[in-house]
This record gives C-alpha cells, structure tokens and sequence, in this order.
C-alpha cells in the first residue's frame, strides 16, 4: 500500500512511519521541513492547498497527522493549520479517489470540562469544546468524516495523552519542570487519567488504517485502558528521568485561576512558548478522564502491546542513554 | 354534595410523559334507563391475550398511574387500566355515583370489552374495593387479585376514619378537593421521591376546574365510616365476601409509609385473604406504583401462577422441637445455668425446665395466644428465653426472634414488617416498645406492680402465665409445616428481611448441627453465641450462658468464660469471632484453676463472621483438646459448610475464603456469572466455576416475610437459596467465598471478585486491612485497592514501593490505583465486613476530582 504520511516530524507520525516501512508499506511524507526518516519525502504547509495536492497524488492511503498543539495561541493559527490543513488533506483525497484517510484528532473534540468516566467516544463538537485547541480539532474531525464516502474511507483515531521516548509535549514539560524545581501537582492529584504509550498509539493507527473500509465515518478514542491517578503517571515519568517526585501542591482553584491569568500575560505580551499552566491544563489535571475501549479494541482489532509498567521501564532507559 | 356539570369524555392531551397516546380509546356502555356513558381506558390491546389486568384507580389519581404496567406488559398480557365515570379523562355524568354503582359500572364496561378470561384485577386505594366487587361477581373469568394500599374496612386502632371526618367537616370538603386542586396535589406530595414536575402535573391534567373535580369531593364522602351510610353494606359485603376468594391467588403490595392506609390495613387484608403473597416496599408510601417498581413484583408473580410455587413440605419425619425437654421430664440434673455478673447464677432443671415450659403454655393460650399468633421475643440468652421460646412453639404461636445488634432502629423496622400481636420482653425492651410504638400486646419477663402494669400497659408477665397456666388444656400441637420462626437477616445492605422457617426446617436444623458435629446426650455447652443459644436445649443437654452483654459480644472475658466453663464441665464452646478476640486478649487474667476448667472441652465453635484464624488459634490454646470449627452459613441456611482450625491452614492461598466441604445434607451449586457479570441461571456442580452460590437443604428457611419479590428472586430455580454471595467449588470439593456478587467488579476484561485479592495485599508488611472495589461503570470497571497500614500512615496515594507491591500480588489484574487511608467502614453487626459498597463511592469521589475527605 502506498501510503502518505503528514506530520511526519512529530512524534506519532514518525513512530506511524517506521511501524509502515518495517511492513514494505510504500511510504512518502508531508511536512515542512527534511526528516531522517529515509522515505520519499515533499515539503510544504498543510494550509497550501497546491502543495497537499501534489503529495497526495499516487497514495492509496493518507495518514493525517499535521496539526498545531498547544495550549495557548490565537484561534487563526489554529484554524490555519488544524482545520484548513484538514480540509485541504481530505479534498485532496477525495480529488485523488484515495481509499483511505486516519486523521489523528483528540479526545478533546468532545469533552466539555466534566469529569470523563468510562465513557465511549461521543460526537465531536465545536461549541461545547474547551479551547482553541479542541475547538479547531473538533471543526476538523466532523469535516474530515463527514466526507467519508464508498470511495474514500475516513476514520479518525483520537490518542489520549501520547508519551513516551522523545516526547517533548507531555514528558518533555513534566520532566523539564521537575528539573527546574517549579512543577507542582494540582489538587489532590488522584484523578484517573488513561494516557497512551506511542508504540500503541501508532499500531491503532495503523490499524485504523488496515480496518478502514469497515469502520469507515467513525471516531475512536485510544488508549492503553489502564487509566492512573495524575500524581502517579507524574512520578513515574519524573522517576523514570531519574529525578525525585515532585512536593509542590497547588490547589485546584489556585492553579485555575493563576492559569488564566498567565493565559493574559502570555497573549497581553506575544511571549514565546507556552505559560507553565492554563486554565485548561488546571481543569485536565483536577478531573478523571478515562474511557471505555471495548468498542475501540473490537472495530480496531487491536489491543496495546505495549503496557504501561513496560512503557516506563522504556522511557527509563531512553532516558539513561541520553546522558 | 352535589354533582358537577356534564361534560364529554375526551382522550388525553398528548405529550404527557411516559403516556403512549396509542394506549388511549374511548369506549361507551349503557346504563339502566338506555343512557349512554362514554370511559377513557387505557389499552395495551394485546392480541390474542392469554391473560388480562384490569386496573382500577382510586382518590384522586386516573389511569395515569397504571402507565408502567402497560409500557412493561410482558407479551401475551392485555392491560386495561380504566378512568372511572367522573374521573380523569372519561365521561362527567352529572350524577353523584356511589360503590355499588361503580361496581356496576365496571360490569358494564367489561362487557362491552368483551373480556372473556382469565382476569386479574389490579386495585389500588378506593380502586380497591370496586376491583374487589367486580372480582366477586365474576368468579367465572377471575384469575387473581392484586391489591395495593387500599382497605375493604376500618381497622381498630387507624387514624383513617378520623382523618376522614375531619376532611369532611362542612366548608373542608369542596374547598379541599373541587374547589381548590389541594387534595390532588397533597396525594401527589405523598410520592418519596417528589416526582418530577412533568408528573405531577400529569396527574391533575383530567382534574383542571372545580367541576372536573366534583367526583373527588363525592367519592371521599363515598368512604362509609356509620353504619347507615348508603355505601357501609355494599363494602360490609366486600369485605366478608373475599374471604371466600381462598381459591383464588392474591397479591397485595404495600407502602407502609402510608399516612392513612398503614400497615393494620395490610394486616386487615391479610387476614381476610391468609394465602395471600405480600411484598412490603419499605420506605415506599400511598403512591405505591409511583413509589416503587410494582410491575417487577406483579408480572413474575403472574408468571409463577401457571408453575407450581416452591414448596418446602417436610420430606421426613422429626422429632419435635420440645421432645429433647419431653424425654427428660423427669431429670433432675441441670439444664440451664446463667452465670450471673458477681458469681451469682441462676439455674434450673430439666424437670424444672419442663413443667414452667407447660404452665406458661398453658398461660398463653389462657389468655388468647393463638395458634398462629406472632410473639416477639425480646429477652436475653438464658432460661427466661428458651421458656417463652419452647411454651410459644408448643401451642403453634409464631416466634419472631429480633437479633439487639440490629439497634434500636433496626429491631423497630423489623417488628413494623414482622407486625406480631405480643411481644415478650425484659422491662427495658418493654419501655422501648411503648414509647417507640413497637407492635404487639406487652408481657413482661419479670413481675411489676400494678402501677408499673398499667403505666407501661402491660398484658401479663411470665409469673402470671405461669400460674394460670393449666397444662392439662394445651392446644394442639403445630403440624411440622406448621411455621415457627422468623428471624432476621443483618440487614447489612437495607432494613433487615424476615426470615420464615416452619418447624420441620427447625427441626432439620438442629439434626444437622447434632449430626455435624457428633453431639452427644454426654455433651455440655458454653453458650456464647447469641443465634445459637438455645441449640444446647433443644438438644436436651446441658447449657450455660457466661456473664456478657448480649449486645457488646466484645466484653466476653476469659475469666467470665471459664467460669461457664467450670459450672458445666463443659464440652463444646460456641463463641462469635468477637467474644473470642475478647477472649484472647484477656486470657492472661485467668487462674490455673479456672484454665483447667477448659480442660474437657471437645469442640469450640466459631460462626456469625469471618474468623480469623489467629483468633482461633489463640482460643484453641486455652483449650488443648478442642478442635476449632467455624460454619458457614447466612440467616436463611445454617450451616452451608464447615471447615476446622487444621483445614484452614491447609487452604490459606486460593481465590477466596475456604469455608469447607458442604455438610452431606446441603446441595451447593454454582450459578456461573459470565464476563459481563451476569448469573446464567442454570447450576453447576462443576469446579473452578465461578459464581453465584446457591444452596438447598431441608434445614433452610422457607421464605421471606411479607417480601415477595425478595422471596421470588431468592429461589430461582424454584427450591433453591441463592445466598448473594460469589465464589467456587475446587477440586477437593471444598467451597470458596470470594465476596458478595454486589461487590463484583465488571472490568472490560471480564469479572474481578474482591476477596483474594484482599487477602494477598493484608498478608503484604505493613497492611492492615484492604478493600478491593470498583469505580466507573459496570462492564468497564477499574479496580482499585483501598487500604490501612498498621502504623498510622497518612492518608492518599500509596507509596511507589506499596503500590508495586501490591500490583505484583494482583497478577493479571491491572490496578489503576492504590489508596491508604486511616480507617476503612465495617458492618458493626459484623465487626470484620468491610463496607465495600461506602468505599467505592468514596474512591469514585476521589478518582474523579473529588476531595478525599472521610469514607
């Protein structure tokens, strides 16, 4: 199968490549700038209608996986990137008759702030979505599989909270913090939170791949089924980085409150990077979120392989050979 | 009074809530004089009905309130629930319409309707009686009777004529109901829980202005309260007229939260229709089919009509309950000994035991203890009990056994359901049945003056029994399917269920027991153990209660239980886990002397909670040549199984809790619960299944009192116990307890069940006690693991170390997290069962943003 990846520089679209070349698929991606990959590569931005064409033409099948993820910025370049890159990827697989699309959303597109409990995927809605984040993925998802058609099968795969070796959202900030001495845990810290290790995340995408013509028009959340407490997964990360746990505590409203203000601050001033929490980050961290992956793991036909006590001991020793 | 205007009989308006408009139809019949009434009835129109439900409503409700009967009509079923001329949506006939007329009314429409059998009337409130009539003038095509809240007569003692008059004083009447919606709206204000607006606002839909209401006001003044009230013959007739209904099957489901029809009206009623299978919706009230699932009760009671109900007659010949206390009649060496707090005891022979047992038998029926009369008894372990217990059964009373660690509360909720006519008990439990209006005529343990008799209005006293009594016109005795007991269950999850046992159960059980644990006539018995108190007695051995408190097991010493011990020489002890700990604890205050008193003890028995081997261990070392059992049984079968001190080492690593091999005369099978968690319904005796354990023996408990539904679910298939909890039989065929099947855990990989799980984290350093529960919904559960360390550790997140730890004794099992906290919730009746269900609510709480707080 020929197959497209988009995104390819981040962290899951790298992992999709590899777990496609290991199985001859015939790779080529799409991203702004040269990778390492060593497969056929074009250059270009999402948002250029011209360009998607052009890497699109000769695929059977497009993983898309370009997206801006953050927790702050302003809505056009998030507009920009997640919803016109979509629509640009999705009209030009239809234009090509491509058989198969995964677009890689987020759990997010359908979370409203409440406490998500062993529940299944739920529709992905832009009005209710919580951030210019969620809201563009979310615009983006319902467009991409709205086009779902006989000859195009468009599935979406939403991963909860990727880590693993290299990952600079999630570990990344955890352990760069950690070192620092400014991270804290918000409230209690017990809520239940499923994440996903990136091996996993990349095998349900291409599984979803694989399944596609079956599953096609629909959404499914990913992840390792075996949600923690926050302060957990936080120690285990900083622990597995060879650093003590974390014994700052701030409390809920503290941290969603300081939150929004550093939100202010950051877009008052344009500063670089991310504000260390956000209103958003504040209320992720004080609520459960973990789901219900029957469905996922019968329409997929695919379980994670990798577990999470395996995952760290993983990400410990990335972490050793980094020193 | 007056009638309203006439006005049409109209169909509903649409949208109300849980109302399918297609029930809806109208329908006229023709009254005497070629006048045409035209009804609203509601009609599932089931065709090719094998049976119909004809529901009648009362006050001021309409058709309305059938809705979940029709929406949940099993197939084959026809339901017709009817508005009564006048009420809710059917025809306002501008005539006053009394009982009889309604009666005849209902005789109309039902021809119309053609209905041609079998029937079953469903009435409720003043619906009641007119389904009652309708039932006795269509014997031919009547099939059975399902009654709810409703009366057929005043009952002595109600506060419903009262009620009723003052409603009816002039002025109050049409304020309250035509008028004003106020008697709507207060009935409606009855439901618990308040129903939601949509509801209520249904229910005064047919009744929007004062003539619409006018028949609400002309059929509470319809109540006949005199005896030249123009209904008071017609419902006189009712009311004798059921009673020859024996044949045919009846139902009465009740609220007894019920301001006006309480519970001496169900008595009324069951009285009238003795066969009757009752099911009482505690803390349900007048509203019963808005207040509780009536359909789940009605349609399996239905359904089990065609099948034959289980049946537990006697299968073999016994002897009685008394013969052991008959046989030694003449002997005059000890029966019962109560050691008293300061050496001071109490005895008494077996001769002795004999002859009170006749007097105050003969005093019961002297002062109109009936056979089949209910008595409470409320009086501690000792002679006076075993008295009132034996004389009771000997002339076929029924003897309701409240268990004091139910609380006060507890014991008041038990005899509200079990409703006895006496009540037996020491002068506390007495004050306590005054002032808190426990059922049941008083007699008093012990004499009281006059003053106090009549202060505490006192019946009798044993002493009075006893003189009175002439043993020479005893009754008859009891037939062996005669009931003799009810008793409680702990009531751990909801108020505490009564318990029916008929004498053959009782008699099975006691041979059980003998026949378990080889009890001899040489035999002599410390009794400790409250449920088993009296088993030494009715073996006809000797007895002695130790000096305790019969609501703190835990004060038992060892000193105090020796010296029971001495008294006897005895051969068996009974003790619960807690008087054991107790005992334990205090085992270095005794003297050699008072150790050698334990000296001939044979057999030391342990049962009413889990035991803790270590308790038992250090018990057995005061006794050097007793082998420690402990049963395992429930409320309703006792003993299931039993297992000994030795047994209990063998089997120390499983999934579960061994309790032993079952006894030879039990059957237990296994009902296997599938990966969603649910029971399949067919047993198996296979091993290493897991599910739920489900028991039949000629020693269980016959049925549940006055709880249906309770009854029906507990005995499928029909002649077994299913005893709610969970676990398997192993290769050897031992039995395994592996927690309650309310506390199983549904994970998206199939069914985790809390007990060996516990187990293995207690036996990790440091842990105390742990529970193993659930959060999230069922069939995507994920576990996790509460507990408390020996040494006061802060609550929260486990360590990494504990955590580790415990997933690695969890195997397969994924843990999502590890919680310590100060202190778990126990069941107090039971000190060492752990409240899984609190926890899981509280872990719920926490793991999902929640505070962590107290459990």
């Amino acid at each position: 199968m020929k197959v497209l990846v988009t995104g390819a520089t981040s962290l899951l679209g790298g992992a999709i490549v590899r777990l496609l070349v290991d199985r001859d698929d015939a790779v080529s991606v799409f991203q702004r700038g040269p990778t390492d990959l060593g497969v056929a590569e074009t250059h270009g931005d999402v948002a250029d209608a011209v360009a998607v064409r052009r890497a699109v033409a000769g695929a059977d099948a497009v993983v898309h996986v370009a997206g801006l993820v953050s927790t702050v910025g302003p809505w056009s370049s998030f507009e920009r990137t997640n919803v016109v890159g979509t629509r640009n990827v999705v009209a030009a697989a239809l234009e090509r008759g491509v058989g198969r699309v995964v677009f890689i959303s987020s759990p997010s597109v359908a979370h409203s702030g409440a406490s998500l409990v062993g529940v299944g995927a739920g529709r992905a809605n832009p009005d209710t979505a919580r951030g210019n984040y969620a809201r563009s993925k979310a615009e983006a998802e319902l467009l991409a599989l709205d086009a779902n058609c006989a000859a195009t099968a468009v599935v979406a795969i939403r991963p909860h909270l990727i880590w693993g070796p290299g990952d600079t959202q999630l570990v990344g900030r955890i352990v760069e913090r950690a070192r620092s001495g400014r991270l804290a845990i918000v409230g209690p810290g017990m809520s239940l939170i499923d994440t996903i290790y990136i091996d996993n995340a990349a095998s349900a995408a291409v599984a979803a791949l694989d399944r596609a013509p079956e599953i096609g028009g629909q959404a499914f959340v990913v992840t390792n089924g075996q949600p923690r407490p926050v302060r957990e997964i936080v120690n285990r990360i900083v622990s597995a980085a060879g650093l003590e746990p974390p014994r700052l505590r701030v409390p809920f409203l503290v941290a969603k409150v300081g939150g929004g203000a550093a939100e202010r601050m950051w877009a008052a001033r344009d500063l670089a990077g991310e504000p260390p929490m956000t209103r958003f980050l504040a209320e992720q961290l004080a609520t459960a979120h973990w789901f219900d992956q029957r469905e996922t793991r019968a329409k997929l036909q695919w379980s994670p392989h990798v577990s999470l006590d395996e995952g760290f001991v993983r990400l410990e020793q990335w972490f050793g050979s980094q020193q | 009074m007056t009638a309203g205007e006439p006005a049409p009989a109209s169909l509903p308006p649409t949208g109300l809530p849980e109302l399918d408009p297609d029930w809806s139809r109208l329908v006229t019949t023709s009254e005497a004089h070629g006048v045409d009434r035209t009804w609203h009835i509601l009609d599932n129109q089931e065709p090719d009905a094998e049976l119909t439900l004809l529901c009648v409503h009362g006050n001021p409700t309409w058709s309305y309130i059938w809705r979940d009967l029709l929406a949940t009509a099993p197939e084959g079923v026809r339901v017709i629930a009817v508005d009564q001329l006048d009420m809710g949506f059917s025809e306002r006939t501008g005539t006053i319409r009394r009982l009889a007329q309604r009666v005849e009314d209902l005789a109309a429409l039902t021809d119309v309707l053609n209905l041609s059998g079998p029937v079953v009337t469903v009435g409720h409130d003043w619906g009641g009686p007119i389904s009652l009539g309708w039932a006795l003038t269509h014997r031919d095509i009547l099939a059975g009777i399902v009654l709810m809240n409703t009366a057929v007569h005043q009952p002595e003692g109600s506060s419903g004529p009262s009620l009723i008059r003052m409603v009816r004083m002039p002025g109050v009447l049409r304020n309250l109901c035509e008028t004003t919606p106020a008697f709507i709206r207060g009935t409606i204000s009855l439901s618990r829980p308040r129903p939601p607006k949509a509801i209520r606002d249904a229910y005064e839909a047919p009744y929007a202005s004062a003539n619409r209401r006018a028949a609400i006001a002309t059929f509470v003044e319809d109540i006949p309260l005199d005896e030249d009230h123009t209904s008071f013959t017609v419902l006189a007739d009712i009311a004798e007229g059921i009673e020859s209904l024996a044949d045919v099957p009846a139902l009465l489901l009740w609220g007894p939260s019920d301001p006006v029809f309480s519970d001496l009206y169900l008595r009324d009623l069951s009285q009238r229709l003795p066969h009757a299978s009752i099911h009482r919706f505690v803390g349900a009230g007048h509203l019963l089919p808005e207040d509780a699932d009536v359909s789940a009760a009605i349609y399996p009671w239905l359904s089990q009509l065609a099948e034959d109900g289980p049946q537990h007659t006697s299968t073999q010949e016994r002897a009685s309950l008394w013969s052991a206390i008959d046989d030694r009649a003449d002997d005059n060496g000890v029966a019962i000994i109560e050691m008293g707090s300061r050496g001071q005891s109490r005895s008494v022979t077996f001769n002795e035991l004999h002859n009170d047992i006749e007097h105050v038998a003969g005093g019961m029926a002297d002062i109109g203890i009936r056979h089949g009369d209910r008595i409470a008894i409320l009086v501690p372990p000792g002679i006076d009990l075993a008295v009132c217990l034996i004389a009771s059964w000997k002339i076929g009373a029924v003897v309701v056994l409240v268990d004091a660690g139910l609380g006060v509360r507890g014991i008041g909720r038990a005899l509200k359901g079990a409703n006895p006519a006496f009540l037996i008990g020491i002068p506390k439990a007495l004050a306590a049945a005054q002032t808190l209006r426990w059922p049941g005529r008083r007699i008093s343990t012990e004499e009281l003056s006059h003053g106090k008799k009549r202060l505490g209005r006192i019946l009798s006293s044993l002493s009075e029994l006893r003189a009175r009594g002439a043993p020479a016109s005893l009754p008859p005795a009891p037939a062996p399917d005669d009931v003799a007991a009810i008793g409680f269950t702990s009531g751990a999850t909801g108020p505490a269920k009564g318990v029916v046992y008929r004498h053959h159960q009782l008699q099975a059980q006691r041979d059980a027991i003998v026949d378990l644990y080889g009890i001899q006539s040489s035999d002599r018995l410390v009794a400790a153990f409250g449920p088993f108190a009296l088993l030494g007695t009715l073996m006809g051995i000797p007895s002695v209660v130790p000096s305790m408190s019969v609501t703190a097991p835990g004060s038992l010493t060892a000193g105090a239980l020796a010296d029971a011990a001495m008294a006897i020489h005895a051969t068996m002890v009974f003790a619960s886990p807690a008087a054991l700990a107790n005992v334990s604890a205090t085992a270095g205050d005794i003297s050699d002397a008072q150790r050698a008193g334990f000296g001939d003890v044979r057999l030391l028995l342990s049962a009413g909670a889990p035991v803790l081997p270590e308790i038992l261990h250090s018990a057995v070392a005061l006794m050097p040549h007793a082998d420690a059992h402990t049963p395992y049984g429930m409320t309703e079968v006792m003993p299931v199984a039993d297992i000994n001190l030795e047994a209990i080492g063998e089997a120390n690593d499983g999934s579960g809790v061994c309790v032993g091999k079952p006894l030879s005369s039990v059957d237990v099978h296994i009902d296997p619960i599938d990966t969603s968690g649910e029971t399949s319904g067919t047993l198996t005796q296979q091993s290493e299944v897991m599910g739920e354990i489900c028991v039949r023996a000629d020693h269980m408990r016959d049925g549940y009192d006055n709880l249906w539904l309770t009854q029906h679910r507990a005995s499928q298939p029909s002649g077994w116990h299913r005893t709610g909890d969970v676990g398997h039989i192993d290769t050897e065929g031992r039995l395994w307890v592996e927690g309650r099947i309310a506390h199983t855990i549904v994970t998206s990989n199939g069914v985790v069940t809390p007990v060996g799980l516990e187990q293995r984290v207690v036996r990790l350093d440091g842990v105390a006690l742990a529970a193993v529960v659930g959060v999230g919904p069922r069939g995507v559960q994920q576990v996790v693991v509460v507990l408390t360390m020996t040494s006061g550790t802060k609550s929260g997140l486990a360590s990494a170390y504990l955590a580790r730890s415990v997933r690695e004794v969890a195997g397969d099992v994924d843990i999502a997290a590890v919680l310590v906290v100060s202190a778990l919730p126990v069941d107090k009746r039971h000190n060492s069962k752990i409240d899984r269900a609190r926890i899981a609510t509280w872990a719920d709480g926490v793991l999902s943003g929640g505070r962590m707080g107290k459990i």
